[in-house]
């Protein structure tokens, strides 16, 4: 594979090549078969053999009502994902800035987040849907769950700030401040584009972690359900490729916005790389 | 400490910046977490909670026979998945850092590892059913081998599914880690080695097991606290017939009694932190990670 060291192949570099391979096969080969087992025909069942090529399992999942309210789950999840990005990304940014100085509170701060890591989700939903239940207030996806997805989504966000942080200069700061920028102007002319590939990883796990999210979402969503909760009832009610079809749809937004989220940051880095070649 | 880097302004502005983190946080993570451990005093009959202080959900979630059972399953799961995360991530990450000599590969087989991440657990559990059912690909091959001539049916539905499904799903938690600390450690000191007589095997055991414990140890909790935190897994994988900890809870709480399951709940919050402290103690992260 790689072309550089073509002298020092030996045995055991094909041995480690295969067992990649075959890791790399175990991880998507399964998906791989759902995808081409959604495109079952009308009369397939579950499993091979393929019986026709259709989208018929694609159309059932819109047109049909015994999938409950799939499009709504859809739409809610869609919403709640953009949510958690946007404020995952604004909440992160902000507060890796303020940890880079000494304030107190930052250890049980950042413990809290890494708490919110380890504790089993179920536990987390239980806690926040029994504090909204004990406070009065009604559960709802928009809020007890948007609420729930953030003690996921917020830990991450952090984390990944902070590597990304680690590799900022603050000099260039510094430089600003000497030269007359306010605050606001150092924040929106030096700080954020600087760090704007990091905050498009921030990002990308915000949406995706929500988007996904579904042991901390069972409790605390209320009457309406988002969609991996509906998958996960439709995984022990549905016996037809109407699941694989489902399955293929949502890993189709997954794989779409992964690929917007390295596009942007590999335009980005291109760019970087041109100016810095222009400039010697 | 000079005040005016990193950062501008006055004393208060990592207050200010840090503020709607620790608001959330406290809002989302704190409370609900002592909200939980509240309530595992409280009583209940199964149709509402009363505030109390009661020992007896405590004493009835250890006193019962099905407490160890879970806990003993539980902890059979979290022990062969993490030795077989651990081999395969090791691998894996093994064959990536020092095999892999070109970066742009580097990068893009390491990228390939953990793009599943970003997608979903449901449909990556789910997408295990064709391969291993009754009628599916696995018993097919097999057949067709003439190496059985019934279908197997233990391969779904099966603490056999289970285990691979948690293999599945939370090896690239070891890869990452492992990868990273193995892409720290200095060529030049493999070279060294290599040029005092060192075999490959002798610098495995010597040089890059011993600086690949941070990452090791770091997979291994991610590994132990998702597999002891999942019931969904467990229950659709087993077609019900194992359970976990967290199962057994979910099914409390879907009849209504949510002290039991809070009880249950902090004795497994506590088993899971006594992990991480033994892990901690074994490797002293912190320190690695400052390196």
């Amino acid at each position: 594979m790689s072309q550089s060291t073509p002298t020092r192949r030996g045995a055991d570099f094909y041995i480690l090549a295969a067992f990649f391979g075959l890791f790399v096969l175990f991880l998507y080969g399964p998906m791989l078969m759902i995808f081409i087992l959604s495109f079952q025909g009308p009369t397939g069942g579950l499993t091979f053999p393929m019986r026709g090529v259709s989208t018929h399992w694609f159309h059932d999942l819109w047109t049909s009502s015994r999938y409950g309210d799939l499009s709504g789950a859809f739409r809610r999840s869609l919403i709640l994902g953009v949510m958690a990005m946007l404020i995952t990304a604004t909440v992160c940014l902000f507060a890796a800035l303020g940890f880079r100085r000494r304030f107190w509170g930052a250890g049980p701060i950042f413990y809290l987040s890494i708490i919110s890591l380890i504790v089993p989700g179920i536990l987390l939903g239980l806690g926040i849907s029994q504090l909204f239940q004990i406070l009065g207030l009604r559960l709802s996806w928009w809020l007890s769950g948007l609420g729930a997805h953030l003690s996921w989504t917020l830990p991450f966000g952090l984390l990944i700030m902070f590597a990304v942080l680690n590799r900022f200069d603050s000099s260039w700061e510094e430089a600003a401040r000497d030269a007359g920028a306010r605050p606001w102007q150092v924040l929106r002319l030096v700080t954020v584009p600087i760090l704007f590939p990091g905050l498009i990883a921030v990002a990308l796990f915000g949406f995706t972690l929500s988007y996904d999210e579904m042991p901390r979402s069972l409790l605390t969503v209320g009457g309406k359900n988002t969609l991996p909760i509906e998958i996960s009832n439709m995984t022990t009610n549905v016996t037809t490729p109407a699941l694989y079809a489902i399955g293929t749809v949502t890993s189709a937004v997954s794989f779409l916005v992964i690929a917007l989220a390295f596009a942007g940051i590999a335009v980005i880095q291109r760019q970087r790389s041109r100016a810095k070649r222009g400039k010697n | 400490m000079s005040a005016r880097s990193p950062g501008s302004g006055s004393q208060l502005t990592p207050y200010l910046q840090v503020a709607p983190l620790a608001l959330l946080i406290l809002a989302l993570v704190g409370i609900p977490i002592g909200t939980v451990f509240m309530l595992s005093f409280w009583e209940s009959d199964g149709i509402s909670v009363y505030p109390a202080f009661t020992w007896q959900n405590y004493h009835d979630v250890l006193t019962a026979s099905v407490t160890l059972s879970l806990f003993a399953n539980t902890l059979k799961y979290a022990a062969i998945v993490l030795v077989a995360t651990v081999l395969i991530g090791f691998t894996c990450s093994y064959f990536l850092v020092f095999y892999v000599r070109n970066l742009k590969w580097q990068i893009g087989l390491f990228l390939l590892c953990t793009i599943p991440f970003w997608t979903s657990n449901v449909i990556r559990m789910v997408s295990w059913i064709p391969f291993l059912g009754r009628e599916g690909l696995f018993n097919q091959m097999l057949m067709q081998a003439g190496l059985i001539s019934q279908p197997l049916d233990i391969l779904l539905y099966s603490d056999f599914a289970v285990v691979l499904t948690y293999i599945h799903l939370f090896t690239l938690f070891m890869i990452v880690p492992i990868f990273n600390s193995m892409a720290k450690i200095n060529p030049n000191l493999i070279e060294a080695a290599r040029d005092a007589g060192a075999n490959p095997f002798q610098i495995l055991t010597g040089i890059i097991i011993p600086l690949s414990k941070t990452g090791i140890a770091l997979g291994s909790i991610f590994v132990v606290t998702l597999v002891m935190g999942d019931f969904f897994v467990v229950r659709v994988m087993s077609g019900g017939q194992s359970a976990s900890v967290v199962s057994a809870m979910k099914n409390e709480i879907d009849q209504l009694f949510y002290p039991q399951a809070s009880a249950m709940a902090v004795l497994l919050v506590l088993v899971v932190v006594l992990m991480i402290s033994a892990i901690l103690r074994v490797v002293d992260i912190r320190a690695e990670l400052a390196r």
